[in-house]
């Protein structure tokens, strides 16, 4: 079955060359690669462990998070994407503002790359541990070796081609998966009785486990440790909409898209199906910490005592699909864990070379020296995904460790995209010294305080006195995403405010909201303009929060 | 002239499926205890089958329309 695989995907990349250029993209297309982008390790295993960690709550990343920020992406981001021609965020950010903050955030995310690769690596080396039963060490080996041959063969040139199949791989892969596991423990309502025991296992109310809002009022009457307040804002606002806006790993699928309006349409049809992804990747986490709690031990401990919340799909996998069966869950795994670290790393390297070793190190080089150091760039990427790797191994969520990363990055960087955007008095000294505090106090803040049971160091609480403890490693994730937000924000506003425009208003054309001629749709049909189809999926993400309230 | 992807989506699955297919009918029910007593490669298998198919049949149909255009 591995073997089918592989062969496959090979049959698909030598196809490449047919691939369409950019324009006859379908939308359908672009917008399951838009969603698939994002379909590494994080989403499939993180998801999961956040379903067996925090329960239901964890849909909270779909029907609060993602939903309205690909909204929010599709009606207003995309204009100045699509139209200034970027080909990256950092090129954006020179654009609108100059080559420091563009060199700045070129750091931040190329660091945020490594970690992201490196969790995928951690992932995938876990599970080499648990069907070839090497020790870690050796998996991180391998998974390494892997890697570095898949994207020297060229593994990530028909990136769409992959990613439109891993998506639908990971999905009937995993399907059956949800479907047996559900019939097994009696349907969502024999689930809820098997949560309670959970819930109150912990100490909570019985359902804690199985309603998204309804014990939101205090944050020690759920698993996640937060209140609606803090949710909305630090989950909804900074971090998923930050995520969504700025990473452009994921941004530029709909870029690739044949006119404005496909380009804003693909992240509102990539919302439709990952509306429905909890069904997928958070039910097998609840029903992992079922089977855990109701038989005494499912889940392996790990070395903090806690149960490893990252294997849940992978030991569900064994315990419900057959050999058969089975090879194609594995399969869907592999996939969406290697185009999860291929990905990362491909980026890495071309924002290293291009966005800080050509333009600040060594500029004016022939193209084969770029190339060389692009090479060499991945080579150090592994090996710095390999570090990340390991320190993966210390949190029993790799979501928990993955939001963390992006409340340093992705936080602070939505406030300079939402002032730059939309104010065009946002000078560039604010947006660098901005975006520079932002990091800072997340920093400060992730040092000052600490998750409830943690040793300080790599969980918090390192600048020796700890302010405040908060009841999950989520919680405190989201609290310093909205302080680095808000830092941000503020000076950046402030530090503009006092310092000159450098850039005049014809520059800025097509860079800033106010500067940027409105979109004509009055053409197409109303049930085609991207509003439409915006309202609709608001609507829905309604719906389903009220029917899991 | 351009592939659609859904080619070797619908072919990739349609061979899956018909491989998980044969492989379910030839197992032993002892194997199945696990998924409830479910074969689940047989009937998953015929799920993804149907899908390989129709993702063909689609692309085809797709395909010829195009033909015709240039016509």
């Amino acid at each position: 079955m591995l073997g089918i695989g592989w062969a496959l995907r090979r049959v698909i990349r030598s196809s490449e060359d047919f691939f369409l250029s950019g324009r006859s993209i379908p939308a359908w297309i672009a917008g399951l690669a838009f969603i698939s982008a994002n379909l590494g390790a994080q989403e499939v295993i993180g998801m999961a462990a956040s379903g067996a960690k925090y329960g239901i709550m964890t849909s909270h990343f779909y029907w609060v998070g993602a939903m309205p920020a690909m909204v929010f992406v599709g009606l207003f981001m995309m204009p100045f994407y699509y139209g200034s021609r970027a080909r990256s965020v950092p090129e954006y950010l020179k654009l609108r503002f100059d080559e420091k903050t563009r060199a700045l955030n070129a750091i931040t995310f190329a660091i945020m790359t490594i970690f992201s690769s490196g969790i995928s690596m951690y992932a995938l080396a876990k599970l080499f541990e648990l069907v070839l039963g090497w020790s870690f060490h050796g998996s991180i080996v391998l998974s390494a070796v892997i890697v570095l041959v898949y994207i020297f063969l060229g593994g990530l040139t028909s990136a769409i081609y992959n990613e439109v199949l891993q998506f639908f791989l990971i999905v009937l892969g995993f399907l059956p998966l949800t479907l047996l596991g559900l019939k097994d423990v009696g349907g969502w309502s024999g689930l809820t009785a098997k949560l309670a025991t959970v819930a109150t296992h912990a100490g909570f109310a019985p359902g804690a486990w199985t309603h998204t809002w309804k014990y939101m009022d205090s944050p020690s009457h759920n698993p996640m440790g937060m209140e609606w307040f803090g949710l909305v804002m630090g989950l909804g606002f900074a971090l998923s909409f930050g995520y969504w806006c700025t990473d452009f790993l994921v941004v530029q699928r709909a870029m690739a898209a044949g006119s404005m309006t496909a380009a804003r349409r693909t992240p509102l049809i990539a919302a439709v199906p990952k509306m429905l992804m909890p069904l997928l990747v958070i039910f097998p986490g609840m029903l992992a910490i079922g089977l855990h709690v109701a038989r005494g031990g499912f889940l392996p401990i790990g070395n903090d005592g806690q149960p490893n919340y990252n294997l849940a799909i992978p030991m569900l996998l064994g315990h419900y699909l057959p050999p058969g069966l089975l090879g194609l869950g594995l399969t869907a795994l592999m996939a969406s864990f290697m185009s999860g670290m291929a990905g990362n790393v491909t980026a890495f390297n071309s924002v290293w070379t291009y966005d800080i070793y050509q333009s600040h190190i060594r500029p004016g080089q022939p193209d084969s020296h770029y190339l060389r150091v692009g090479h060499a760039a991945t080579v150090f990427g592994i090996c710095a995904s390999v570090l990340a790797a390991y320190s993966a191994t210390r949190f029993n969520n790799i979501l928990d460790m993955l939001q963390l990363v992006f409340s340093f990055v992705n936080g602070p960087l939505f406030a300079t995209f939402l002032l730059g955007m939309f104010w065009r008095r946002t000078t560039g000294h604010g947006a660098f010294y901005g975006l520079l505090t932002g990091t800072i106090t997340a920093a400060l803040h992730y040092g000052l305080t600490i998750s409830r049971g943690a040793v300080p160091g790599i969980h918090g609480g390192f600048l020796g006195a700890v302010l405040h403890t908060y009841p999950s490693e989520m919680a405190l994730n989201f609290w310093t995403a909205l302080f680095a937000w808000t830092g941000c924000f503020v000076a950046t506003l402030v530090i503009s405010l006092f310092t000159k425009r450098t850039k005049t208003d014809d520059e800025l054309r097509g860079l800033v909201y106010s500067l940027t001629p409105r979109i004509q749709e009055d053409y197409l049909p109303w049930y085609k303009r991207p509003v439409a189809l915006a309202v609709v999926i608001l609507v829905a993400s309604v719906v389903l929060n009220v029917i899991f309230w | 002239m351009r592939l659609d992807v859904r080619f070797p989506i619908g072919g990739m699955f349609a061979i899956v499926g018909a491989v998980l297919v044969v492989y379910g009918l030839l197992t032993p029910a002892s194997l199945y205890q696990r998924s409830l007593g479910i074969n689940v490669n047989l009937w998953w298998g015929l799920v993804l089958l149907v899908f390989g198919v129709l993702m063909l049949v689609f692309a085809y149909r797709a395909f010829k329309a195009e033909r015709q255009i240039e016509k």
